[in-house]
């Protein structure tokens, strides 16, 4: 029993899956895990397999190769008993021609076993107030909402995301992004693809990098491909009259501004303000900063594309 | 709303907002009531009480059943091909397929919804006929009416989800229906009774299914035939594009957008 319990908090699990189109291997074996509640994103450039590796979870396209469970049932074979308790919320997908908001969350809701309550997740996803709108002449992103409430009638415990907030304004993105903060407290599993790294940041508690149909890094966003160990670079503006090697570290200068590779970058601030104070100079638009997850991703990505 | 719903009543929910969204669709509502009904006063206008025909009938009779002919393939094949066609490209379909409703509950709604559209198109072109043309109405033969009606929008559903295989685009889509329906309608008498066309046309003209819907129709609508006004040699055509339409349908129908695969 209590092992069934175990195997129960998986909800995805890959092992060596593998797709072939001819000779290439789009997915060229990988393994994945997600468990209950977490908000897992799913990254990589365009062609590395990750759509491929989404429509399998989904049940949308065969495997040639591996062994896939979602919620405890092989996608492949689900029928509609499994179909009840997985959301998906596509790429893209336009609204049900000639449909208000209110008629196509109702024509979805009479899909389900359990559906959610229709007003409240209108409300959940922002569109209170759009009900009767069709669902044509809402915006690009009022759509996109739409979409996130349709893949979300169902009430399901498992919610894939596939690029949600593309094509999004900034507020609109945040906006989006409390949506998906509010599945976690809702106990839901979010499988998340995305090609902002801000996004899977903010909103993923663990993140798998895919590239050229390999897992080439997973990790939680501060500890992704290394990430946590990497040097803090501290740069600022070289002061009038200073020359790069009477700084008290070793540095780098390029346009007029010089960078330090730090590996204790508490202690070496602490060096370089105490020189700056001797030398009776300021160090003009000061910056620590750690790699971001994007550099991380590009490093990651870039050498394989 | 909650709870199991049973299939049937899957099928009486989708059937529901299919027709919501069909008479919602400027587009739809043109081609599958305006148009049959235009067309009905046109040619009765312009051909007023002429006798057409090998039994010489009055034109007004002769084209309210070769119109419904038209009413129900509009209704079923051109409507269904141009808006499945948008849907499946849209990821429309796609989605509906992520959802718990088997396919074939989705595809018997839209052969409801294509029926139920084809029967009271024809019954507002037999109105319209009697009262404003004094066609008889077919009281004896209604049998011989519904029962093709019912058949050729059921084969011409089956021949629409086969026919949306070969339609790469949402925008190839009307002109692919136009380009396969026109000529047909033309050789088939929906617009000229078709004993003026050469010996090679009709034969042509007798492979396909409008040919057939259109005769089992006229012949069920003819004041003079007695009986249940079926036809079954017609009747037996339509079945077999039935048949061959659900093959190639089943075989050959996908949900995914086509163009835009990667």
């Amino acid at each position: 029993m209590c092992e069934s319990e175990t195997v129960d908090d998986v909800v995805i699990s890959v092992r060596g899956l593998r797709k072939r189109y001819g000779d290439l291997d789009a997915v060229a074996g990988i393994d994945l895990e997600v468990r209950r509640g977490e908000i897992f994103a799913f990254l990589g450039p365009n062609g590395a397999g990750k759509t491929t590796t989404v429509e399998i979870l989904e049940g949308f396209r065969e495997r040639s190769d591996g062994d896939v469970r979602v919620l405890g049932t092989d996608p492949a074979r689900a029928g509609s008993e499994w179909r009840n308790r997985v959301g998906t919320v596509l790429q893209e997908s336009a609204p049900e021609p000639g449909l208000s908001v209110r008629e196509c969350m109702q024509l979805y809701a009479g899909y389900y076993d359990a559906p959610r309550d229709i007003d409240e997740t209108i409300a959940l996803v922002g569109l209170a107030g759009r009900e009767e709108t069709l669902g044509e002449q809402l915006s690009g992103g009022q759509r996109r909402r739409l979409d996130v409430a349709l893949g979300l009638i169902g009430d399901p415990e498992l919610i894939f995301l596939d690029e949600p907030t593309t094509g999004f304004d900034p507020s609109a993105r945040r906006a989006a992004w409390g949506v998906i903060e509010g599945l976690r407290e809702l106990g839901k599993t979010v499988f998340l693809t995305t090609h902002y790294m801000d996004e899977a940041e903010n909103l993923a508690d663990r993140i798998a990098v895919i590239a050229a149909g390999r897992i080439v890094a997973e990790g939680t966003p501060q500890t992704l491909g290394g990430r946590a160990g990497m040097a803090v670079r501290i740069s600022f503006t070289l002061p009038a009259g200073v020359a790069v090697t009477e700084l008290p570290l070793p540095a780098v200068s390029g346009n007029g501004r010089v960078a330090v590779e730090s590996e204790r970058p508490l202690a070496d601030v602490g060096t370089l303000a105490a020189w700056a104070e001797t030398r009776g100079v300021d160090l003009p638009d000061l910056d620590v900063r750690r790699p971001s997850l994007e550099d991380v991703y590009l490093k990651l990505t870039g050498s394989l594309e | 709303m909650s709870g199991r719903r049973t299939s049937l009543q899957l099928v009486a929910h989708q059937t529901r907002f299919e027709l919501l969204a069909l008479f919602r669709n400027r587009q739809s509502r043109f081609f599958t009531v305006a148009l049959p009904i235009i067309f009905l006063v046109i040619f009765v206008s312009v051909f007023g009480n002429d006798r057409l025909g090998p039994r010489g009938i009055k034109a007004s009779t002769y084209y309210v059943p070769g119109i419904s002919a038209l009413a129900v393939i509009a209704g079923s094949f051109v409507n269904l091909v141009i808006s499945v066609t948008a849907q499946r490209e849209t990821g429309v379909l796609k989605r509906r397929r992520a959802a718990p409703v088997p396919a074939w509950v989705l595809i018997a709604a839209r052969a409801l919804t294509a029926v139920v559209v084809a029967l009271g198109v024809m019954t507002v072109l037999l109105l319209l006929g009697r009262f404003a043309y004094g066609v008889t109405l077919p009281s004896r033969t209604l049998v011989g009416v519904v029962v093709t009606a019912v058949v050729g929008a059921v084969a011409f559903v089956c021949l629409g989800f086969a026919f949306t295989s070969a339609i790469k685009t949402e925008d190839a889509a009307q002109p692919m229906v136009q380009a396969v329906m026109l000529p047909l309608y033309f050789i088939s008498g929906i617009f000229i009774p078709n004993v003026s066309l050469p010996r090679w046309l009709r034969d042509v003209a007798e492979v396909f299914p409008v040919q057939h819907l259109a005769d089992g129709l006229h012949h069920a609508f003819d004041p003079a035939t007695r009986g249940t006004g079926i036809v079954w040699s017609d009747l037996g055509v339509l079945a077999l594009w039935l048949a061959a339409g659900l093959v190639v349908a089943l075989v050959r129908f996908t949900w995914t957008p086509v163009a835009a695969t990667g």
